[in-house]
C-alpha cells in the first residue's frame, strides 16, 4: 500500500525517465509472492475440513443439548449454557463419577505403557549400538509389532488373553502351575493389566526405532575420547550417550504420551463396545457417550476437557523440560 | 543399513564391550524376543488348527494341521470386499496426502513468508489432538455436506480419504520439510541456472534427492489409512467396510472363529509389515534427518 502511493507520488513529481516495468515482470513477482501461499493451499483447506473446523464446531456443540434428532440440523439444537460441562464434572451423579473413574484408568495406563515402552525400547536400542552378528536381522525383526496394523496386534491379544483357550491361561496355569484356577484377563482388574500389555507389545518397537536413529547422530569424537579417557562401556552409557539422546527423548516421551492417552484401538479391539470399567479408558468413555447414549452435547464438553488437559499437560511439560535443558547447558 | 557404509565406523566405539555388558544384551535382548514371538507364533500356528482344536485349548505344537482357515476366511465375511475398500482408500490418501505434503515442505523449506511460524505451528499442533475430539463434529459436518449438496462423505469412500489424509499431513510436513532443509540450495540455483522455474527445480531436483524421505512419508501415511479403527467404524456402511472393522465380524452368535480370525490377520498384515520391513532403513534415515533439523 505504502509503497504503491510511493510509487504514484514518485511519478506525479518527476515524470518517469524509462517506459514502465514490463506487466511480465511485475506478474513474476506477485507469482513469487503469492508462490509459497498457493503452495500450501491445498494443506491448509485439508487441515481446515478434517481439524480445525471440526474443533469448533465442536466447542460450539458443547454447548447445546444435542441429541440424535438434531443431526441434520445442528443450529436448531436448543441451548445449554454449561449443563454439559457441569453434568460432565459433576462427580456425584453416575456419569461424573464414571469420567473421573476413567480419568484416573488413563492416568494409570499411560504412565505405565509409556514408562514401560520407553525403558525397553531404550534398552534394547543401547544394547544393539554395538555391532554383533544377527544385529540388523534383529532389528528389524523387532520392528515387527510396530508394523503390525493394530487391530490384528490387538485382536491376537485378545485371543491369547481368552480364559479357557488362550495362550496366557495355558502358559501360567498348565505350564507354569502359577493359578489353581484360570484367572479372567479381559474381565475384572486384570483386564487393566491386557491392556497395559497390549500396549506396551505394540508400541515400545517405536521408542526402539526413535532412540536407535537418535543414537547415530551422536558424534564419534565424544566416544573416542571417552575411550581415551579410560571410560568402560557402562559410563559411557551414563555419562555420554543418555544425555545426548535427551532432545530425542523429549519428543519422543510426550509423543508416546499423546499417542497412549488418546489410544482407542487397543482397547476398542481388545474389549469391543462395552470394556470392563477397570480398563474403561476416556476415548472410550467419550465414545460411549456420544456413539452409543446418542448424548453428543456431552460427548463434545467432555471431548472438550480432554483437548485443554492435554494442551495444559503438554505446556508444562514443555516448559519443564526446555529449562531444565537449558539449566544444564 | 547405516553400519555398511565406512563413514559410520568412527561411530563405532572402539573397544570391545565386557563380559557384564554381553551377557547383559544376551539375556535382555532374548527376553524382548521371546516377547516379541509369541503373539506371532499365535497368530501363525493357530491360523494352521482345525476350529476344534482351537477351541479345545492352546497347544504349544499343533496336533493337526491345515489350511482350511485360509481358503475359509474368504467366504466366512466378504473378506475381499473388505480388503479393497481397504486398499483404495488407503492408496488414495497416501498418494494425495503425499503430494500435498510434498508442495506444503518445499514452501515451508524454501520460502520465508509471512505466516510461515504459524502454519509450522498449527498444522503440528493438530498432530495431537486425540481422534475422538473431531470424530464427532466432522461426522456431523459430512453428514451436513450430505444433505446439503448431495456429496455422500459419511458412510462413503471418499469421506474416509479425505479424513485419512489430512491424519498424516502434520508429520509428513514437517519431516519432508527437514529433508528438504538437508539439502543444499546450490542445487536449486543450479537448476534455475538451467532455466527450471520453482516447480520444475522441486521435481526435477529436489524430489530425486528426498526419495528416502518421500517413501518414509509414504509408507507411514499408508499404514496410518490401513490400521486406522475409530473413524473407520463409525463413517464406513456395509458396502464401504474396511479390514479394520470388517474383522471383528468372524465372531458369531454361537462361535468365535479363532483360526480363521488369526489367518485373516495374518493375511491383512503381510503386505504393510512387507512394506515396512523392506523400507525401515529409509525410516530410520528420514528420522534421523528429520532429528537433526
Amino acid at each position: 500500500m505504502a509503497a504503491a502511493t510511493e510509487a504514484a507520488r514518485a511519478r506525479v513529481s518527476a515524470p518517469p525517465p524509462t517506459p514502465p516495468p514490463p506487466t511480465r515482470r511485475s506478474w513474476e513477482r506477485v507469482r513469487r509472492i503469492g508462490l509459497p501461499y498457493l503452495l500450501l493451499l491445498p494443506a491448509v483447506l485439508f487441515e481446515l475440513l478434517v481439524h480445525v473446523v471440526p474443533m469448533l464446531v465442536g466447542i460450539f456443540m458443547s454447548f447445546k443439548q444435542l441429541t440424535e434428532f438434531f443431526i441434520r440440523n445442528c443450529s436448531a439444537a436448543p441451548s445449554a449454557g454449561l449443563g454439559n460441562y457441569r453434568f460432565a464434572l459433576d462427580v456425584n451423579s453416575a456419569v461424573g463419577r464414571n469420567l473421573l473413574h476413567s480419568f484416573w484408568i488413563t492416568c494409570g495406563f499411560t504412565v505405565l505403557t509409556v514408562g514401560l515402552s520407553w525403558l525397553i525400547g531404550t534398552g534394547a536400542a543401547l544394547l544393539m549400538q554395538d555391532p554383533f552378528r544377527g544385529r540388523r536381522l534383529l532389528r528389524t525383526y523387532f520392528l515387527i509389532p510396530y508394523a503390525l496394523p493394530a487391530y490384528t496386534a490387538a485382536i491376537t491379544w485378545e485371543f491369547m488373553f481368552q480364559r479357557d483357550t488362550g495362550l496366557v491361561n495355558t502358559l501360567l496355569v498348565h505350564d507354569l502351575h502359577l493359578f489353581k484356577q484360570p484367572p479372567f484377563w479381559l474381565l475384572g482388574g486384570n483386564s487393566f493389566w491386557a491392556l497395559v500389555i497390549t500396549a506396551v507389545w505394540r508400541t515400545w518397537p517405536f521408542a526402539f526405532l526413535v532412540v536407535t536413529a537418535g543414537l547415530q547422530n551422536i558424534p564419534g569424537d565424544l566416544y573416542e575420547a571417552a575411550a581415551i579417557d579410560g571410560a568402560g562401556v557402562w559410563l559411557r552409557i551414563r555419562s555420554i550417550t543418555l544425555p545426548q539422546l535427551r532432545p530425542v527423548n523429549q519428543v519422543l516421551v510426550l509423543v508416546l504420551f499423546l499417542w497412549t492417552f488418546n489410544d482407542f484401538n487397543t482397547p476398542y479391539v481388545l474389549f469391543g463396545n462395552v470394556p470392563p470399567p477397570q480398563a474403561n479408558l476416556l476415548s472410550l468413555q467419550i465414545y460411549d457417550t456420544s456413539f452409543q447414549s446418542w448424548n453428543f452435547g456431552s460427548g463434545s464438553a467432555m471431548s472438550v476437557l480432554l483437548l485443554v488437559f492435554l494442551l495444559l499437560v503438554t505446556a508444562a511439560y514443555l516448559l519443564v523440560t526446555n529449562r531444565r535443558g537449558n539449566a544444564d547447558a | 543399513m547405516p553400519d555398511r557404509s565406512p563413514s559410520r565406523s568412527r561411530h563405532r566405539p572402539p573397544m570391545a564391550p565386557p563380559p557384564s555388558f554381553v551377557w547383559t544384551r544376551r539375556i535382555g535382548l532374548t527376553l524382548v524376543g521371546l516377547l516379541t514371538f509369541l503373539p506371532l507364533y499365535v497368530m501363525l500356528s493357530s491360523s494352521i488348527k482345525p476350529l476344534q482344536d482351537v477351541q479345545a485349548g492352546f497347544e504349544w505344537i499343533p496336533a493337526h494341521l491345515t489350511l482350511r482357515p485360509y481358503a475359509d476366511i474368504w467366504s466366512t465375511v466378504p473378506l475381499g470386499h473388505y480388503f479393497l475398500n481397504s486398499l483404495i482408500i488407503s492408496s488414495c490418501s497416501t498418494v494425495v496426502s503425499v503430494v500435498i505434503a510434498i508442495l506444503a515442505a518445499y514452501a515451508v523449506s524454501r520460502y520465508r513468508f509471512p505466516g510461515r511460524r504459524l502454519f509450522s505451528v498449527t498444522v503440528l499442533s493438530t498432530q495431537m489432538f486425540p481422534g475422538i475430539l473431531f470424530l464427532l463434529p466432522l461426522f456431523l459436518i459430512y453428514v451436513n455436506i450430505g444433505a446439503g449438496t448431495g456429496v455422500q462423505l459419511s458412510g462413503s469412500r471418499l469421506g474416509l480419504v479425505i479424513t485419512y489424509l489430512t491424519f498424516t499431513l502434520p508429520f509428513s510436513i514437517w519431516m519432508l520439510a527437514g529433508y528438504f532443509d538437508s539439502i543444499p540450495r546450490e542445487l536449486d540455483e543450479a537448476a534455475r541456472v538451467d532455466g527450471n522455474g520453482p516447480i520444475g527445480s522441486l521435481f526435477r531436483i529436489i524430489l530425486p534427492a528426498a526419495v528416502p524421505g518421500v517413501v518414509t512419508v509414504a509408507v507411514y501415511s499408508f499404514m496410518t489409512a490401513w490400521g486406522e479403527v475409530l473413524f473407520a467404524s463409525v463413517m464406513t456402511d456395509d458396502s464401504t467396510r474396511t479390514l479394520a472393522v470388517g474383522l471383528r465380524n468372524y465372531a458369531s452368535q454361537n462361535d468365535v472363529y479363532w483360526n480363521q480370525i488369526m489367518a485373516a490377520s495374518l493375511v491383512v498384515s503381510v503386505p504393510v509389515v512387507a512394506a515396512f520391513l523392506l523400507l525401515q532403513r529409509y525410516l530410520v534415515a528420514g528420522l534421523t534427518a528429520g532429528s537433526v533439523k
